[in-house]
């Protein structure tokens, strides 16, 4: 047995500690100890995140919420909300896949109904090791089981995501998830809990012994050997009672039976119920023994800690109770008074009698702390430092070994289809389709284009979602890698015809104990901060995970974001990427050397160095607006993003798309090989009818935007000349067998 | 008056509001049905909507037969009337003993969501009564357990009475015969595991799905006149 003192074991630090005693005037009880231990982790508490996360831009007029609450909401017109969360599940999913995956899904829907929101769509980015590795297409495998096991089951479509694979993600997969909910405005809600009198009303599921500890042991702390110790912190979904929890839910809301409804999630009960007061300046009486429990002999500790999923609190008024309580009937849903508000300002535990009546024995009090302290943690300043070998790397420039390996005249060819079959690129179509991604009948564009495209239900206009996340970019330079994802997101927003409204972000990182992460995380957020400013994109929500890192080496900086934008008009599906013969191919943008971290030079060639695309912003705002416009304006055939292998895969991927080739000729100034796989940021191609070529050149003109006219369609290969040569057939056998080939071969 | 389709809600249904959006569409009326009720509501027709009624719990369908609204289901079946399960609902349907056989796992042991090729090999069904007979639809598959099974008499009985009404192209899921949708003797009971209410918009890719929903519109508008 350890000796070592429980705060620690709950992994408090001893200033914390300290902090704790002097908060309280005197020394916490170990259920105090557990609340604290939780609800001021890494995790809940935002303590090493939150100087830096005030950096980036939370403002705009459309936003009706912004970062801090269940979700954050844009007003969407016609009286439309729409509400926007991003989470990770990451070291849940690293020690049992399958459930890890579930319940991250569980748990941001619940985020999201929480605001009132009916959850009507779901994008889950993930990032794994190489699949030839057995462990890691394990966890790949049974990470999208999950998903599609629940996000299936629970009757939320899944409508996007995407897969990077990189040998950093080996032991420590990154399981990001993100929903989108719809609801009127006046539907809206947050979680408030009204007055002082309030019933605190459980719904759900029992509580039991799963995920005690969560957030404090799995989330925040790093992997070492044995992780499968940690398997009981996991907790295990059941999505049929999900359903029925979001049904009931958005009735009580609906109907107003309810003032506020918080999920419990991380911190379970605790941090559920003493956030829900303290956000109204209120306290709570909680009852431990009235808490329906899953098992006997469960301590108040595992009671209040516990991470069960399914459960919701309600905040109720005491008339409205049994109306509460017949919905609950009707969804057969657990639903127990468990508490009470009070306007003391302090959040207690109580064992036994909350209500008893006056004159009978006080019942036992387990916890006594002010409800806005457990929330209110410490914020850490930590060491931040560029890592020394920061300059090697960046000095490591892929172009010359590759210059010397493929000299002008070199056949491309091979080199095409190699990257066509990288899991990262390749057609995604194996994970996708476990996913129901139609239900709802939104789905105008489904997963594996630009961005996916949803009706706005009851308009006839849309919504645009794009999910991105691009490490390689930023383990070379993170100011650059924060600032290129978001490009790049609103690129694929951009694709689509759409306006792009708002941002989440996703931000996984290492031990923020290191000073080279805290660097990186800095660095990474000053990037999207910028980035977000130059686009006019507001943050309205975010998730920060950190300790994600296994046997000392800490991942890559690995900000992912979700870009939501509106498409005016949605009579039909945007034009798409796929090409048809007899029309000109135009490149948008400027391209350069930049082989820094290209999916070519790092996953086909193994060189990693360099220094990443160089970003300039107001460029990137000039053609992102005018891609908005042609593409709505439907002035161009087709339209595809420039990204992950370079133009030479974009044009494959339209050509397969379409089912047509094409004949183009590199760009002087560059090397065939730079010209084809350079991920030079803010490029996108474009098929224009040649009776639009003078109409789109003058558009870009006036945008400031160059415009190349780079080739023709037509035939059945892809011709770059000079450079490459492939049939459309090999081309698409290349991009759809990559991933079924690296999964289907026991 | 329009035809009034009643689509069933069980705890875990999630196809209902898309099924009775595209009946609205094609002039429909629809009336969400709780399993707790014990009437139909006077409904001309029923839909047993897709989703994972009670979970799946046990076996998929295996719970909702019991629910209490399935024996006006089964009052409304047997007094001719028109009723189509979809997907789930088609599972339900075979567990109530309304249609013969089961579905079991899809034979690539995952869940398929994609869109498939399906021939119209009967159209003596009230869902397949306006289509052309051999003519190829186009719509999505949702499901995990779709790969119909049934003893060799009943798929004897099956061919032999001209009760399959869908066939896929390209069999997805393992399915005996190719079967996507079969029906009970006298053509009103139709259980299929294509989504045509997934296929009744062409801004969502296809409206293939129209011509078997009008065919159930127009069987329930017969019966209202009849009645």
């Amino acid at each position: 047995m350890s000796t070592e003192p429980l705060h620690r074991a709950l992994g408090l630090t001893d200033p914390e500690l300290a902090d704790i005693v002097e908060l309280l005037g005197r020394d916490p009880s170990d259920l105090e100890l557990a609340m604290y231990g939780v609800m001021w982790s890494e995790h809940c508490s935002y303590k090493s995140s939150k100087v830096h996360l005030r950096r980036l831009p939370t403002e705009a007029p459309w936003v009706l919420v912004g970062p801090g609450e269940g979700a954050g909401v844009i007003d969407a017109g016609d009286g439309l909300a729409v509400a926007l969360r991003i989470e990770s599940h990451n070291h849940p999913s690293a020690v049992e896949p399958y459930q890890g995956a579930a319940t991250g899904v569980g748990g941001i829907i619940r985020d999201v109904f929480s605001m009132g929101a009916r959850p009507i769509a779901l994008m889950d980015p993930l990032f794994f090791g190489p699949l030839d590795d057995p462990r890691s297409r394990y966890l790949f495998e049974h990470v999208v089981a999950g998903i599609s096991g629940y996000g299936n089951s629970v009757g939320v479509p899944t409508v996007g995501g995407q897969v990077v694979v990189g040998d950093c993600y080996r032991d420590n997969p990154l399981v990001n998830v993100l929903c989108l909910g719809l609801a009127s405005q006046h539907q809206l809600v947050r979680a408030r809990a009204g007055k002082a009198g309030n019933l605190a009303v459980l719904l759900g599921s029992s509580t039991g012994r799963d995920g005690i500890g969560g957030a404090s042991v799995l989330a925040s702390a790093g992997f070492e050997e044995g992780s499968e110790a940690k398997r009981p912190s996991v907790q295990v979904g059941d999505p049929f009672e999900e359903k029925r929890l979001i049904e009931a839910c958005l009735t009580l809301l609906a109907d107003g039976l309810a003032v506020g409804v918080q999920d419990l999630g991380a911190g379970g009960l605790s941090c559920a119920a003493s956030e829900i007061a303290a956000n109204s300046g209120l306290g709570m009486d909680v009852d431990v023994a009235r808490v329906p429990r899953r098992e006997p002999h469960m301590t108040s500790i595992e009671v209040m800690t516990s991470e069960s999923q399914e459960r919701m609190l309600a905040i109720v008024e005491p008339e409205r109770l049994d109306a509460v309580l017949s919905i609950c009937e009707r969804w057969d849903l657990r639903g127990a008074v468990v508490g009470v508000v009070t306007g003391t300002g302090r959040f207690r535990v109580l064992d036994g009698g909350f209500d008893a009546p006056a004159g009978a024995a006080a019942p036992d009090v387990l916890a006594d702390v002010p409800a806005g302290s457990l929330g209110d943690g410490p914020v850490y300043t930590r060491p931040a430092q560029r890592p020394a070998e920061q300059d090697a790397l960046a000095a490591a420039d892929p172009a010359y070994e590759l210059g010397a390996t493929f000299p002008v005249g070199s056949d491309l060819g091979p080199e095409l289809l190699a990257l066509l079959s990288t899991p990262t690129i390749a057609d995604k179509r194996w994970v996708w389709e476990q996913y129901d991604h139609q239900l709802f009948l939104n789905t105008v564009v489904g997963p594996g284009g630009d961005a996916t495209v949803l009706r706005l239900p009851g308009t006839s206009r849309g919504l645009a979602l794009a999910t991105d996340g691009h490490p390689r970019f930023g383990r070379l330079d993170p100011r650059a890698g924060g600032r290129l994802v978001v490009l790049e997101a609103a690129r694929n927003v951009a694709c689509t015809g759409a306006q792009a409204r708002a941002l989440v972000n996703c931000l996984n990182f290492g031990n923020p104990e290191h000073a080279a992460v805290m660097w990186q995380f800095h660095e990474t957020v000053e990037g999207m901060s910028e980035a977000c400013e130059a686009l006019s994109i507001p943050v309205i929500g975010g998730n920060v995970s950190f300790y994600n890192e296994s046997r000392g080496a800490d991942i890559d900086p690995t900000p992912v974001v979700g870009v939501l934008g509106l498409l005016d008009r949605l009579e039909q599906a945007p034009v798409g990427a796929g090409l048809a013969p007899g029309h000109e191919l135009v490149l948008l943008g400027t391209t350069r050397t930049e082989l820094g971290g290209s999916e070519w030079a790092a996953t086909v060639h193994g060189l990693d160095g360099g220094r990443p695309p160089a970003a300039d912003l107001d460029a990137a705002r000039r053609l992102h607006e005018l891609v908005r416009a042609l593409v709505a304006e439907r002035v161009v055939a087709a339209v595809h993003d420039c990204a992950d292998g370079g133009v030479a895969v974009t044009l494959a991927e339209m050509a397969i798309g379409g089912g047509c080739g094409a004949v183009v000729a590199p760009e002087p100034g560059l090397t065939p090989a730079a010209w084809c796989f350079s991920e030079s940021t803010s490029r996108v191609v474009v098929a224009v009818d040649p009776a639009q070529l003078d109409a789109v050149r003058a558009r870009a003109a006036a945008a400031d935007v160059p415009a190349t006219v780079i080739g023709r369609t037509g035939g059945s290969r892809l011709v770059v000349e000079g450079a490459l040569d492939v049939a459309v057939d090999d081309a698409a056998d290349a991009w759809r067998r990559g991933l079924p080939g690296l999964v289907e071969t026991r | 008056m329009s035809a009034r389709v009643a689509v069933l809600v069980f705890p875990g249904t999630n196809c209902e509001l898309d099924v009775a959006a595209a009946a609205e569409r094609l002039g429909g009326a629809s009336d969400l049905v709780f399993h707790t009720e014990t009437s139909l509501r006077g409904a001309d027709a029923v839909v047993v909507p897709g989703g994972f009624a009670h979970g799946d719990y046990l076996r998929t369908g295996a719970l909702a037969r019991f629910s209490p609204v399935m024996a006006a289901v089964a009052e409304h079946a047997a007094a001719g009337g028109p009723l189509v399960g979809i997907c789930n609902g088609f599972q339900i349907l075979t567990e109530a003993g309304l249609l013969p056989g089961a579905l079991q796992k899809n034979a690539g042991l995952k869940f398929l969501c994609q869109t498939v090729t399906c021939r119209v090999t009967s159209t003596g069904s009230v869902l397949t009564k306006q289509a052309e007979l051999g003519s190829e639809l186009r719509l999505p598959i949702n499901h995990f357990e779709g790969a119909y099974i049934c003893d060799q008499a009943t798929l004897d009985e099956l061919r032999a009475e001209d009760r399959v009404v869908l066939r896929y192209a390209d069999n997805p899921n393992g399915s005996l015969d190719d079967i996507a949708g079969i029906a009970n003797q006298a053509g009103n009971v139709v259980g299929l595991m294509p989504h045509p209410e997934r296929a009744s918009d062409p801004l969502l890719g296809s409206d293939d799905g129209v011509v078997l929903l009008a065919s159930l519109l127009g069987a329930a508008a017969d019966r209202a006149v009849a009645a």
